[in-house]
């Protein structure tokens, strides 16, 4: 898998806002097809500002930026659906937005929902869904579109931890069989080992990458591996990554 | 007795109570019908004179409905025009306030100067009614989720796109808030004008006969004309509130039922 292009390709970028806020500076980050890569900071690293930028969501002050041509998939925090519309017309969105025809974009609807177990809440309204289920909703309406690169954004951070397990896991069943790119964005150690192959730990303040760590403990990973030593001890190194890179900033 | 015969039990005993301490009242100090006439004569002059009043009832309920229907219209519209374009939201807010901050009493009898007296009329509960719907309708449109606004920019929506998918949507529950209160804003401005209009002779609404029985002493008549204007009232805003419930009951928390 290293020997995959990148195509997602951030150089020594940097984001001030209007506030005069320095989010991000010479932040530097290559993923390759396929890949899934953790960012890992705390609040207000600018592992967000980062995500954002690679969605097109915000240009960046400085640097250069190279994207996979095509959709891109987005996941936010929050679940972030329309109420006013059911969980298929939600999911249907982003190919409604593209004028993909009816018929078409049912198949697609129905078999993404499938995907995520939410086959019989497609009549639902988001607020007749937990906060798992509406997460899963968020999560089809990402994948709908079979982006070849999948943002996430916190998207279990406010979640319960059984809950999160669960969308982890299934995050991964997915993850295995598309193949699709991710960038996940966590301040969670746990989480961040236990989903990527690689993760990538940030500073504050202005966020940069201050290590790398390639998890490479094999797919599938389930509930074995997260009691593992081997899981523990990655777990370790990342989370001392993390606590030398905030101790850096200080 | 449950909770929601309470509520519907509570204001009838209240109304009955009332209702009979007038009666009372009426028939024990035997008080003239030219100064508080009784429930009973209240009532039977709205029977018998239920071919004028009812008349009367129409004509101020057109007006009311089309008052309401232009305010909505033009408040929505120029709702989206602000919202779209925030140049014009720059140039013309400051008008539609002071529009609604000057006491529609004060405008209608300069209105009637100027227009025939039925668009007079129309003018005053059109001005009334105007502004929640376009405040209302404005915070609506402002305050969408901004991430979705970002997911439809992810996705390479049109401002066209925008605003059919996402804002007008998004906003239908301040909207409906609007037009809640505009319903009933625009009886009282159509009121308010006829009242104006009355004093210059002209004009057959309910307010009018109001106006009206008053310069005869027909006080029975005035009541009975008063308790139609607030029946007509309380129906608007059954009829609003209902078509809002209909139109949220199955997304918008504020429709939504609660067990605690």
């Amino acid at each position: 898998m290293n020997g995959a292009p990148a195509i997602v390709s951030l150089r020594n970028v940097g984001k001030t806002y209007d506030s005069g806020t320095a989010a991000l500076a010479g932040f530097d980050l290559d993923v390759r097809a396929g890949e899934f890569v953790s960012l890992l900071g705390p609040s207000g690293c600018g592992k967000s500002t980062a995500l954002r930028i690679v969605a097109g969501l915000g240009e960046p002050t400085q640097g250069a930026v190279e994207r996979p041509p095509g959709r891109m998939g987005f996941v936010f925090q929050e679940p972030t659906l329309m109420p006013w519309a059911n969980v298929a017309a939600n999911v249907r969105l982003p190919l409604r937005l593209a004028r993909v025809d009816e018929t078409q974009s049912r198949t697609a609807v129905t078999r993404t929902l499938a995907r995520v177990g939410l086959t019989e809440f497609a009549g639902a309204y988001p607020r007749e869904l937990s906060g798992g289920m509406k997460m899963r909703a968020s999560i089809a309406r990402a994948l709908v579109t079979e982006p070849q690169l999948l943002l996430m954004d916190e998207p279990f951070a406010a979640l319960d931890e059984i809950t999160r397990f669960k969308l982890n896991n299934d995050l991964l069943k997915v993850w295995q069989e598309l193949r699709r790119t991710v960038i996940f964005v966590t301040h969670s150690v746990f989480e961040s080992v236990y989903l990527s192959q690689r993760v990538v730990v940030m500073t504050p303040r202005p966020g940069r990458v201050f290590a790398e760590i390639d998890v490479d403990a094999p797919y599938p990973r389930d509930e074995r591996f997260r009691t593992s030593p081997e899981y523990a001890a990655a777990c370790r190194q990342v989370a001392e990554a993390l606590s030398a890179a905030m101790g850096d900033a200080r | 007795m449950n909770a929601s015969a309470l509520r519907v039990a509570l204001p009838v005993v209240v109304l009955a109570i009332g209702v009979f301490m007038w009666d009372l009242a009426v028939r024990l100090f035997a008080i003239p019908p030219y100064v508080l006439p009784g429930p009973g004569l209240v009532l039977s002059t709205l029977f018998a004179d239920a071919g004028l009043l009812g008349q009367s009832l129409l004509v101020t309920l057109t007006i009311t409905l089309e008052g309401f229907l232009f305010a909505a219209v033009g408040g929505v519209a120029l709702a989206v025009a602000f919202n779209q374009w925030r140049l014009i939201e720059q140039a013309f807010y400051p008008y539609a306030v002071i529009l609604q901050v000057t006491p529609v009493v004060a405008i209608a009898p300069l209105l009637l100067i100027y227009l025939p007296q039925p668009l007079a009329v129309l003018t005053c509960a059109w001005i009334v009614a105007f502004f929640p719907v376009l405040a209302n309708a404005t915070l609506g449109l402002n305050s969408v989720d901004h991430n979705l606004i970002a997911l439809f920019d992810l996705y390479k929506a049109s401002r066209w796109q925008v605003l059919w998918q996402l804002k007008l949507p998004a906003a239908l529950p301040q909207m409906l808030t609007g037009l809640r209160i505009a319903g009933g804003l625009s009886l009282i401005g159509a009121v308010v004008a006829e009242i104006a209009a009355g004093s210059a002779g002209a004009g057959s609404g309910l307010a009018y006969r109001i106006a009206e029985s008053g310069y005869r002493l027909n006080i029975p008549r005035m009541f009975a004309a008063l308790l139609l204007l607030s029946l007509a009232g309380v129906a608007i805003f059954f009829v609003l509130s209902a078509l809002s419930h209909l139109a949220l009951h199955r997304w918008h928390d504020s429709a939504v039922k609660r067990e605690h």
